[in-house]
């Protein structure tokens, strides 16, 4: 690039949104980071149990891949799924309340962090299964296809998703009918502890694109323009009805699995190098590098992203639990005796 | 059944009704599309799609990839957004291939989502034993999924129920699984034109009598009727329930002919351990009706192996007439 200010040349982040876009994408990125945090530390302090699975270090890869993404559009979401549903735009509040078991919750306290979901806001769920997300996005494509709203689907997984099964048969089949479905893989390196070497055969996932007659791009999901380019570009594609694409965002979980992992399969080296390529302050300093915020600025919407945390935290913990006499509600739509 | 609905009747084949139940469904509703193997020029490994694919065309009679576990959660995913998928089995043994998609995505997303999805999505199974496939391509696996809370699970006796249930299904805003019995495609017998539903949960009393209940399920309602024939004529007078339903199940009528009959034989093809008549037998000793038993519960199931190849040995793993016949009159006689 000549100068910073040379537009023609500025990464396509800058060319392609409005300043208030590029704002909000930030705000996002610091709510998820600030949300993921805010889960953290009620955890340890005994007021959400079971488990999760934290996406800190992920936040570029789950905003940058809703950039184009309305409403009207799906999203199928995974275990580490926070982040999708915050970049989906849910109400942080009724996400700490379903962590919080609460009836206030996004799953009125059925479903927890592993089943967050926000249907209204086009979030058709989280999943407790690896890879059970990607036959359900194609069927929402294939909704719209038939029923020609437009809309179109993003399907997030994990690099351990693409050695399941439903991978390679949602893959085949969106390609053979032609959907508009956009599948993101989060490359984060690990299925739990295991590395993509040691369980991916090709060295690239979206190497796997070929296979099924689709474009497929390896890019730095940390880098939130080149994340937002991708996704944009395909969603696009699908959206003109020309099919799906496989988009791989090679990123990095700073936390382990869950909460009950000891981190015995990576160094304390390699986490501390990928913390250094923090996808937060890379976007913030090219939304400063190119006049959109001022550092204040952006001290200003993390400072508001923490307290809109805060406050979601307190909704929650001041909501009511759910009573043990509906607890079979809502397994039918009309409730049977089963 | 609406009695006002039911215009005329027609003698039609299992097979022939369900076709029928889909070309009504394909052409009053645009959001049901047929998915499954080899469902469109071939007409379904069992004849049941037929040639619905010229009537409606390759976007709604959609041949999907040998892929089970993918095709059946496209159904789902799409059952999730507005569509109505009617997803066929080529054969229900290859629903193990999918029961990911099943249990864990179709029978719980509503509940995990705290109701503000449905998945109305309509799985066909054709199941059971009788064609000489062997082990792989004769179970039949019911009980299974009535274990699942979130599923609902329909066994079909007769083309009329066939046609019936399907329309059903499809009007229910939940997932529900549909056991046809391969045997039973060919059979004959009357169905309503037009449209009418059979409401799921509900068993039928296909005969009346006072002596003992037999409760059977699908293929098992038409020997229990052909021993009752048999058992008149020698003075026992059986009551036959056609279950119907195995999730919901109609508890009241069960419990309400035991009461009469004090005698109650389970028949079903499924194997016996943890089967549909474990259920229906722990319905019964667990209510009020048990009071009435004059003998003990008797179930007649699948054996505990395979279905194997060979006609006798095959034949021999299931109930037959014969043992029906053999458990009633020991029942009836006090000999058990």
């Amino acid at each position: 690039m000549d100068s910073i200010d040379d537009v023609a040349n500025a990464p396509y982040a800058i060319r392609h949104y409005a300043p208030e876009t590029l704002k909000d994408a930030l705000r996002k990125m610091f709510l998820i980071r600030k949300f993921e945090e805010g889960a953290e530390d009620s955890y340890t302090r005994g007021l959400i149990h079971g488990t999760m699975h934290l996406s800190i270090g992920q936040e570029a890869s789950a905003v940058g891949s809703c950039m184009a993404l309305t409403d009207e559009d799906k999203i199928t979401s995974t275990h580490r799924g926070h982040g999708h549903c915050v970049a989906k735009g849910a109400d942080l509040g009724k996400m700490f309340a379903e962590f919080f078991g609460k009836e206030t919750g996004y799953c009125k306290g059925r479903g927890g962090s592993m089943h967050i979901a926000d249907p209204g806001k086009g979030n058709l769920g989280a999943n407790g299964i690896v890879g059970g997300g990607l036959p359900i996005a194609v069927g929402a494509a294939l909704s719209a296809k038939r029923l020609g709203t437009g809309a179109v689907t993003v399907c997030f997984f994990g690099d351990g998703a693409n050695n399941e099964g439903a991978f390679h048969e949602a893959l085949n089949m969106a390609a053979v009918w032609k959907l508009p479905v956009v599948f993101v893989c989060e490359n984060n390196k690990y299925g739990m502890s295991t590395s993509t070497e040691r369980s991916t055969a090709v060295a690239n996932i979206a190497d796997r694109a070929v296979a099924y007659a689709m474009p497929g791009k390896t890019v730095d999901g940390n880098d939130f323009s080149a994340v937002a380019e991708s996704v944009d570009t395909a969603v696009a594609r699908a959206r003109a009805g020309e099919g799906p694409s496989l988009i791989e965002n090679v990123t990095y979980r700073w936390r382990g699995h869950s909460k009950s992992d000891r981190n015995r399969y990576r160094t304390k080296e390699e986490i501390t190098d990928w913390m250094a390529r923090d996808p937060i302050p890379r976007m913030a300093r090219l939304l400063i590098d190119h006049h959109i915020l001022s550092e204040a600025d952006v001290d200003a919407i993390e400072a508001e992203a923490e307290a809109t945390i805060k406050d979601a935290i307190a909704f929650a913990a001041d909501s009511p639990d759910p009573t043990v006499d509906a607890v079979t509600r809502d397994v039918y739509t009309d409730e049977i005796a089963a | 059944m609406n009695a006002e609905t039911k215009i005329e009747s027609r003698e039609l084949s299992y097979a022939e009704a369900i076709r029928e139940a889909m070309d009504i469904a394909l052409s009053t509703d645009e959001r049901v599309v047929l998915m499954g193997e080899d469902i469109g020029v071939y007409g379904g490994a069992f004849q049941v799609t037929g040639d619905l694919v010229e009537k409606y065309g390759e976007d709604r009679v959609m041949d999907t990839p040998i892929s089970e576990l993918g095709g059946a959660g496209v159904a789902v995913g799409a059952a999730m957004t507005g569509l109505r998928p009617i997803f066929e089995f080529q054969f229900s043994d290859f629903a193990t291939l999918a029961m990911e998609q099943i249990v864990n995505q179709a029978a719980k997303v509503r509940y995990m989502l705290g109701g503000s999805v449905s998945v109305p999505v309509v799985m066909r199974f054709p199941a059971g034993s009788g064609t000489g496939a062997a082990a792989q391509h004769s179970q039949s696996l019911e009980a299974w999924l009535g274990h699942v809370p979130g599923l609902k699970v329909v066994q079909p006796s007769t083309p009329e129920d066939a046609k019936g249930l399907l329309l059903a299904a499809l009007e229910d805003p939940d997932p529900v699984m549909i056991f046809e019995h391969k045997i039973l495609y060919k059979m004959k017998g009357p169905v309503p034109a037009g449209h009418y539903i059979t409401p799921i949960g509900k068993a039928a009393i296909r005969r009346e009598g006072k002596d003992l209940t037999i409760v059977g399920t699908s293929i098992m309602v038409h020997k229990a009727m052909a021993a009752a024939e048999t058992l008149a004529e020698e003075g026992i007078d059986a009551e036959v329930i056609d279950l119907r339903s195995v999730r919901p199940m109609d508890r009241e009528t069960v419990l309400a002919s035991v009461r009469k009959t004090g005698r109650l034989l389970c028949v079903y093809e499924g194997v016996k351990t943890l089967g549909v008549g474990a259920e229906v037998s722990a319905m019964v000793a667990e209510s009020d009706a048990f009071d009435f038993l004059d003998a003990p519960i008797v179930r007649l199931g699948g054996a505990e192996c395979p279905i194997p190849y060979n006609p006798e040995l095959e034949k021999a793993v299931v109930p037959q007439v014969p043992d029906i016949l053999d458990a009633a009159r020991k029942l009836a006689t006090g000999a058990i």
